[in-house]
């Protein structure tokens, strides 16, 4: 019995290590190409996206100086508009908290809202600040330029005032001169760093913690949860306090942008998670394409489905959130925006990491 | 065989040398097992870092003690060398078995089969003479013992029999047996390995192979083991099998622990051989010993002994089973999972997200569960009903606390198992704050809905 029982052994494992041998032949490679999807996110959709969004801030940098040289109607929608189109922009770049953006803490210097606006005033009344410091996080970026150029005053010609014939004129021009050239500096060290370590990202594949390839995707996971979901929806709506929180809108001194950035960060999410090109309907090797290589098309179409699905349940809300959360039941249709957003955390957190087996963390572990 | 053990002669004598290795090999595992846990930064991300802890039912007053955390590591690893050297042995086995044990109360987070394995291997040595032979204390004495009763060695083989056995059956089911799951899931994903990662570890074939050769492993090898004639082969596949699985997974020194205690089925001579080599090459020591024939318990101790352990392996033979108890998916509700000897057979992922309910007006909040959890408490907890239940707790208890009222407390849940798609957990309708920790069934788990159904153990 037991010397049936050890042939029977002997015999699975000969034929394991008989055909293993076989399996081991060169140049022969069944696992996925993710040094090849690395490629495609790289060189498609990371490296573009920062070279748009760094000419969208040197442009936002001349349009400013026009500015602050002179501060009139014209010029400051010129600078509106540039600061409205370089925003969009960035929502396709705040995902990637990767390589100097990490190191630099990129985005908290370039999008923390809501603005402290007592911090800000401060700072242009006292003119002794640092912008490179923690505590001014809440003091620059795009939302500090939103109340700069939209929240000074209820009206333009108020606005303009501040810059024109107001006390601290030169004070608020200076503010204006160095949160724009802070962004500036930023960018251009982010996005040159990242085109420098381009090899080393696409060839840092391996399943640990710190390979480019983990460290991107938890990277965008996270930001699709945080910087997405919770702080675009569900801060503002309420989900976590006791009470909607309006003013914590993206935008809200424009105020009618809020939707708009929020849809063009998920249109980003999406195209990175299917390897669409940036600005292109061309589309590579992805995570998506991962997925589908793994036999997981149930969650590489489920994930793109439930995209779809909550970009039109956004796209049925108001332009400006803070609008939409103030209206009369509005505020379900943000909470609805947000669960549909939740139902693709749940595909891209569990079912996706499942297929991937990225761990969140190292420690023991025997599978229970 | 059967028949042999109620034929089983508790009179016979055997060889110390097997047990007295074991001990040696034991202690020595377990120290470099507490200097590798410490040297990771464990303790402190483990136990010191999160603000709340889960606990075991019945076991919420065992909790990290602060920086003193650090001594019960310190007096746990130091009882072990003890042990090894086999010096003032039964206090340093009594000390290691409760600082252990302590240690792995202190937090089910950590939960892992392969600690419940050394606490129970733990316990059976408190009883054991494992420095009869080959220890300081012998040394002390200048007596050593050549012989001792033979169920003292045959009650370490018959834990491992228990092992081994119970991972195998639990190993017949449709999805280990017929999915190749999870192995399909973990095997691809080492594909960074050398050699075998691009190709082998991708094929279907190969997460079938490993599947069914681990059931055969876990069901064979105990027997193997025990025949002279197996024994050098299977001790073959031990080594290779476990030396394999710590390649490709993260299970720290179970593979080792286990390769070690195979040793206790081999015949004294090679046992003799590791002291011999020792005695020569480490110790460089000729002392003799008065060397006494035999070891014999009292009557008395003897009987005690022999009752008490009569009843833990018949208790460690039946709780691997109790899952029987409950309804619903084993896999699913893991009512009766842990302490089964399941290792490596699922992977379980889960999202659990909570809303505080204010019970009289409707209004709610959600929960940042990184504000009270650390990424890997909240990756057990968020597919673990246990953990959800008592975390519900702990966020109704800290929320009544902050001045809210009439809390309750609902959870969203998904839960994606061995490569199903995600569906939902916990019944969302359900406050968990009304529900009581028990071991009956919780029936605000809803039932396993996948059209893929799990047959089998």
């Amino acid at each position: 019995m037991f010397k049936r029982i050890l042939l029977l052994f002997v015999a699975i494992v000969t034929i394991c290590a008989c055909s293993s041998s076989e399996e081991i032949a060169p140049e022969q490679v069944d696992s996925f190409d993710r040094s090849a999807m690395m490629k495609n996110i790289a060189d498609n959709i990371i490296i573009p996206a920062y070279e748009d969004f760094n000419s969208k801030m040197s442009a936002l940098k001349i349009v400013g100086e026009t500015f602050i040289t002179t501060p009139n109607q014209s010029n400051l929608d010129a600078l509106r508009a540039s600061w409205f189109a370089a925003y969009k922009t960035w929502q396709s770049v705040e995902m990637f908290d990767i390589g100097k953006a990490e190191e630099l803490q990129f985005k908290f210097y370039m999008n923390v809202y809501p603005v402290t606006v007592n911090d800000i005033e401060d700072n242009i009344a006292n003119e002794s600040y640092d912008l490179n410091s923690v505590n001014n996080h809440d003091a620059q970026g795009f939302p500090a330029l939103d109340y700069l150029l939209h929240g000074l005053a209820d009206t333009d010609v108020a606005i303009l005032d501040k810059y024109t014939t107001g006390e601290n004129k030169d004070n608020y021009k200076n503010y204006i001169s160095a949160v724009l050239g802070q962004m500036n500096t930023l960018t251009t060290s982010v996005a040159s760093d990242f085109k420098a370590q381009r090899n080393i990202f696409v060839e840092s594949t391996e399943n640990t913690a710190t390979s480019s390839v983990n460290k991107l995707i938890n990277d965008y996971i996270f930001y699709y949860e945080k910087g997405l979901r919770a702080n675009k929806f569900g801060i503002p709506s309420g989900i976590f306090s006791s009470t909607p929180l309006p003013e914590k809108v993206e935008g809200r001194y424009k105020n009618n942008v809020s939707k708009e950035l929020a849809l063009d960060a998920l249109t980003a999410v999406k195209n990175l998670f299917e390897g669409r090109h940036y600005n292109s309907s061309e589309t590579g090797l992805s995570f998506k394409a991962y997925l589908i290589k793994l036999n997981r098309t149930d969650i590489a179409t489920g994930t793109s489905s439930q995209f779809n699905t909550a970009t039109a349940q956004i796209e049925a809300l108001e332009n400006s959130f803070a609008t939409q959360i103030g209206r009369m039941g509005g505020i379900t249709g943000m909470t609805r925006s947000y669960d549909e957003l939740q139902k693709a955390v749940v595909l891209l957190k569990v079912d996706m990491l499942q297929a991937f087996n990225i761990s969140v963390d190292y420690v023991d572990a025997d599978g229970d | 065989m059967f028949m042999n053990i109620f034929k089983y002669n508790f009179k016979e004598q055997t060889n110390a040398a097997p047990l007295a290795i074991f001990r040696l090999f034991f202690g020595f595992m377990m120290f470099a097992s507490i200097v590798r846990f410490w040297a990771n930064g464990w303790i402190e991300k483990l136990y010191l870092t999160p603000k709340f802890q889960f606990s075991y039912l019945g076991f919420s007053w065992i909790k990290p003690i602060g920086d003193y955390t650090y001594l019960l590591f310190i007096i746990c690893g130091v009882s072990a060398v003890f042990v090894a050297i086999g010096y003032k042995y039964r206090i340093a086995i009594i000390i290691f078995f409760l600082s252990f044990l302590y240690i792995e109360l202190m937090d089910k987070t950590t939960y892992l089969n392969h600690y419940y394995f050394i606490s129970i291997v733990s316990f059976l040595l408190l009883f054991l003479p494992a420095n009869a032979y080959f220890s300081v204390d012998a040394f002390l004495r200048k007596k050593q013992y050549q012989q001792i009763p033979k169920w003292t060695i045959d009650s370490l083989k018959l834990m491992l029999f228990i092992i081994y056995l119970s991972a195998g059956f639990v190993k017949l089911n449709s999805d280990w047996l017929f999915r190749a799951m999870p192995l399909k899931i973990w095997l691809p994903s080492k594909y960074d390995l050398p050699f075998i990662g691009e190709n082998l570890l991708q094929q279907n074939w190969f997460h079938f192979a490993m599947s069914w050769s681990g059931m055969f492993y876990d069901l064979t090898i105990p027997f193997l083991l025990m025949y002279k004639r197996t024994r050098f082969v299977a001790f073959l596949f031990v080594v290779f099998f476990h030396v394999f699985t710590r390649v490709l997974f993260p299970i720290g020194m179970f593979p080792f622990i286990m390769i070690v205690s195979a040793l206790i089925f081999f015949d004294a001579t090679l046992h003799h051989k590791i002291i011999n080599f020792i005695r020569k090459y480490i110790l460089k020591s000729k002392t003799t010993f008065l060397l006494v024939p035999n070891f014999y318990f009292s009557k008395l101790k003897s009987k005690v002994v022999l009752a008490l352990f009569t009843v833990f392996f018949i208790v460690q033979i039946l709780l691997p089973w109790r899952s029987v108890l409950y309804p619903g998916e084993l896999f699913w509700t893991e009512e009766g999972y842990r302490f089964s000897w399941r290792v490596m057979l699922m992977e379980k992922a889960g999202s659990t997200n909570f809303k505080i309910v204010n019970l009289d007006t409707g209004a709610y909040f959600r929960v940042h569960n990184t504000d009270f959890l650390t990424a890997f408490q909240e990756k057990q907890m968020s597919y673990q009903p246990d953990f959800i239940l008592e975390y519900a707790h702990f966020l109704g208890d800290h929320f009544t606390k902050q001045g809210h009222k009439n809390v309750g407390v609902f959870a969203e849940s998904y839960v994606a198992l061995n490569g199903r798609l995600s569906t939902r957990f916990i019944d969302k309708k359900v406050d968990l704050y009304q529900q009581k920790a028990s071991f009956k069934h919780k029936k605000w788990i809803l039932p396993f809905q996948s059209e893929i159904k799990i047959k089998g153990i």
